[in-house]
C-alpha cells in the first residue's frame, strides 16, 4: 500500500499455550485514524502492545516505514501511546508530564518546553500547565495523557481505549475533538475499542478482531454495509441472519431460496456453497402487503426508540425477524398477532458462509 | 472500620469496657510509672517527692553521662548505617518481587525476606553470635552494625513493599512509551513514587535497631555499648531515677519515629 506507515506482517503472540494473535497482518497507512474493534479477548489490546513494545512478538514483523522494530524496546520505537487509565506521573506537574518524552528524546528545557505548551494548547489545557494530574478531572487527564503522547510528535499514536473512563455525554464530545486532532497532526491514530459506535463515527478504516485474528478490515461502511462474514455482521450493527439454500453463484451474485420459497439475488464474496446465511439489516427491512412481499410473518412486539420503532416478527420457521420502521407520521403499524408482508430493499441482503 | 457491623457492634459486648481497660492498663501502666518517675525530685524510685527536671540534667551532665553520650552515639551511627543498608537492600527486593513477574521460588523468597520476623529474636542473637566467632570477626562496633543491618531488613521491607503493591507498572510502562530507558523510568517515576514508603521503612529499621537489646548484647564486642546495653548495665548496679529519664526519652523518640513513619506512609497513599 502506497504510504503505508506501519505494516503489521503476520504477527504471532503465544501466551503459554493461549494464542492471543494467529498471524495478523495489517497495513496502516500515514495520517489515517485507524481503530482495531472487537469484543475483549479478541487480541487488539495485546496488538497495540506489541506494536507499544510491551509485549515482545512470537512471530512476524511490524514494520515502521519499512524497518522491523519488534526486536526494540519500547523507548527505541517512535510511537507513543494513550494509557487507558492514562498513567499520567503524579509527582509531576501537567506541564512536567507533557516535557517528560521530549527531555528523555534529549530536548533542552526551553525547547521541550515550548513543544509541550504547544501539545497542551492543541487540547485547551494552557491554563491548567502547574497544576498536578491528582487536581484535574477524568477529561482533564484524558487530555493531558494526548497532549504527552503527542508532544514528541510521533509517526503513530497508539490510543487504548482512551475514552472508556469517561462519562457518556463527555465521550461523545471528546470522539469528534480527537477526529479533529488527528486531522490536524496528520499523524496515524491506531485506536482501540470494543464500542462499535466509537469505531464507526470515528474511523477512517476499521479492523474487526475476534480470537486473535482479523475478521475484516474496511471503511465503516464498508464494514457495516458489506460484512465478511457471519461474525462481523452480527457484531456490528444489529442484523438477521437467517439460514437459506444457495441455488447457484457467480460473479460474486448469489440466487438462494427465502424460507417460504421466494428466490432473490444478493451480492457475496462466496464463490462456491450449497448452504449460506443471509444477512439483512432491520433498518433495511420495509412492510408490504403479503402479496408482494419477500417473507410472510406474524408480527411480534414492538419497542419504542424514539426516531424509530423496532418490530419482532416470526416466520413460519420459527426464526424471529427484527425490522426497525422510522417513526413518520405515515409509518402504520400492525397489531401484534397480525399477517405481515416483509420487503428486502434492494441489496439489504448479503449472502455469508454458513 | 467496615460499614454494615452495627448489629455486631463489638463495643456493646459484655465486659468490652473492663477488658479494654485491662489490656490498656497491663499495656501502658509500666510505662507510666517510670515516665512518672522520671519526674521525681527523690532518688527513691518508690517514693513521690516532688516533681523535679534534676534527673533530666543528670542524663546529660552527671557523672554517667559520658557513658550514655557515647551509647547514645553508637546507637544512632549504628541505627543510621544499619536503617540506610537495609532500606536499599529492602528497597531492592520490594521491587524485584513486584517487577520480575513470576519466577521460580517467589513464594519461598518472600518467607526468607520475612523469616527473621518469626524466628525467635534469641536464636537470631545466638547464632550470630556463632556465625562472627566462627569466621573470627569480631570489630566492635561492626559486629553489631551487621547484625543490626540483617534484621531490619523485612522491618524495612513491609511499608516499601506495600507501597510498591499499589504503584501500577503502567507507570513505568508510560515512561518507557515516552523514551525513558529502564534506569531512567526507576530514577524519574517508580523511586520517587515509592519515596513514601521508603521514608518510613527507612525510620521503622531506624527505630528498631535503636531499640535492640538482645541481638546487640550477644554480638557486641568489649567495652563496645550501645544504649540500650548500657541502661542493662547500669541497672545491674541498681536502678537510678536517671534511667527513667533515658528511657523516657527513648520512649518518646520511639513514639515520634513510628508516628512519623505511619503519617508519611498515610500522605503517600493520599496523593494516589
Amino acid at each position: 500500500m502506497i504510504g503505508t506507515v506501519i505494516s503489521i506482517d503476520r504477527v504471532e503472540k503465544r501466551f503459554g499455550t493461549f494464542t492471543a494473535l494467529h498471524g495478523v497482518s495489517v497495513d496502516i497507512a500515514d495520517n489515517e485514524f485507524f481503530t482495531l474493534l472487537g469484543p475483549s479477548g479478541c487480541g487488539k489490546t495485546t496488538l497495540l502492545r506489541c506494536i507499544a513494545g510491551f509485549e515482545p512478538v512470537s512471530g512476524g514483523q511490524i514494520r515502521l516505514n519499512g524497518e522491523d522494530i519488534a526486536p526494540l524496546p519500547p523507548y527505541r520505537r517512535p510511537v507513543n501511546t494513550v494509557f487507558q487509565h492514562y498513567a499520567l506521573f503524579p509527582h509531576m506537574t501537567v506541564l512536567e508530564n507533557a516535557m517528560f518524552g521530549l527531555q528523555r528524546l534529549g530536548w533542552g528545557v526551553v525547547d521541550a518546553e515550548g513543544r509541550a505548551r504547544q501539545a497542551l494548547e492543541l487540547v485547551h489545557l494552557s491554563a491548567f500547565l502547574k497544576r498536578r494530574p491528582g487536581q484535574l478531572s477524568g477529561g482533564q487527564q484524558q487530555r493531558v495523557a494526548l497532549a504527552r503522547a503527542l508532544a514528541p510528535e510521533p509517526r503513530v499514536l497508539l490510543l487504548d481505549e482512551p475514552l472508556s473512563a469517561l462519562d457518556l455525554k463527555l465521550r461523545q464530545a471528546v470522539r469528534m475533538e480527537l477526529k479533529q486532532i488527528q486531522r490536524e497532526t496528520g499523524i496515524a491514530f491506531v485506536f482501540v475499542t470494543h464500542d462499535q459506535e466509537e469505531a464507526l463515527t470515528m474511523s477512517d478504516r476499521i479492523a474487526v478482531m475476534s480470537d486473535g485474528r482479523v475478521q475484516q478490515v474496511g471503511t465503516p461502511r464498508e464494514i457495516y454495509e458489506s460484512p465478511a462474514n457471519r461474525f462481523v455482521a452480527d457484531f456490528i450493527g444489529e442484523t438477521n441472519l437467517i439460514e437459506v439454500p444457495v441455488l447457484n453463484i457467480s460473479n460474486g451474485l448469489a440466487e438462494v431460496s427465502l424460507p417460504g420459497g421466494r428466490a432473490i439475488q444478493c451480492p457475496t464474496r462466496l464463490v462456491d456453497a450449497t448452504q449460506g446465511v443471509l444477512s439483512v439489516r432491520p433498518e433495511r427491512i420495509d412492510l408490504c402487503a403479503p402479496s408482494e412481499a419477500d417473507l410472510i410473518a406474524t408480527a411480534g412486539a414492538q419497542v419504542y426508540l424514539g426516531t424509530d420503532i423496532q418490530l419482532k416478527a416470526h416466520l413460519a420457521g420459527g426464526e424471529q425477524m427484527t425490522v426497525r420502521l422510522q417513526n413518520a407520521a405515515a409509518t402504520v403499524l400492525p397489531q401484534s398477532g397480525a399477517r405481515l408482508g416483509l420487503r428486502l430493499e434492494a441489496g439489504a441482503a448479503r449472502l455469508l458462509a454458513a | 472500620m467496615s460499614g454494615g457491623m452495627k448489629q455486631l457492634d463489638l463495643r456493646r459486648f459484655p465486659g468490652f469496657f473492663a477488658i479494654t481497660l485491662a489490656c490498656v492498663a497491663v499495656l501502658y501502666a509500666p510505662l507510666m510509672v517510670v515516665a512518672v518517675y522520671s519526674v521525681n525530685e527523690s532518688t527513691s524510685i518508690t517514693r513521690w517527692g516532688g516533681f523535679s527536671l534534676a534527673w533530666y540534667a543528670d542524663v546529660f551532665t552527671g557523672p554517667e553521662s559520658p557513658k550514655f553520650q557515647r551509647a547514645a552515639m553508637n546507637s544512632i551511627i549504628i541505627a543510621v548505617l544499619a536503617g540506610t543498608g537495609a532500606t536499599i537492600i529492602a528497597t531492592s527486593a520490594a521491587v524485584a518481587m513486584h517487577r520480575a513477574g513470576r519466577f521460580r521460588a517467589k513464594t519461598a523468597t518472600f518467607a526468607l525476606i520475612n523469616l527473621p520476623l518469626m524466628v525467635p529474636e534469641v536464636v537470631t542473637a545466638v547464632a550470630s553470635l556463632i556465625f562472627f566467632t566462627a569466621i573470627g570477626f569480631s570489630g566492635g562496633i561492626g559486629t553489631i552494625l551487621l547484625a543490626h543491618l540483617t534484621f531490619c531488613i523485612p522491618f524495612a521491607y513491609l511499608p516499601i513493599a506495600a507501597r510498591m503493591q499499589s504503584i501500577s507498572d503502567s507507570y513505568e510502562q508510560a515512561a518507557m512509551d515516552l523514551y525513558a530507558t529502564p534506569r531512567e523510568a526507576f530514577r524519574l517515576i517508580l523511586l520517587p513514587l515509592m519515596r513514601p514508603g521508603i521514608f518510613s521503612g527507612f525510620l521503622l529499621a531506624f527505630i528498631i535497631s535503636l531499640d535492640d537489646f538482645l541481638i546487640t548484647n550477644f554480638v557486641k564486642g568489649a567495652g563496645v555499648e550501645t544504649l540500650p546495653t548500657a541502661i542493662f548495665g547500669a541497672v545491674k548496679q541498681g536502678i537510678k531515677p536517671n534511667i527513667m529519664a533515658i528511657s523516657t526519652l527513648m520512649l518518646g523518640v520511639s513514639v515520634a519515629f513510628v508516628t512519623l513513619s505511619w503519617l508519611i506512609g498515610r500522605s503517600g497513599q493520599k496523593t494516589q
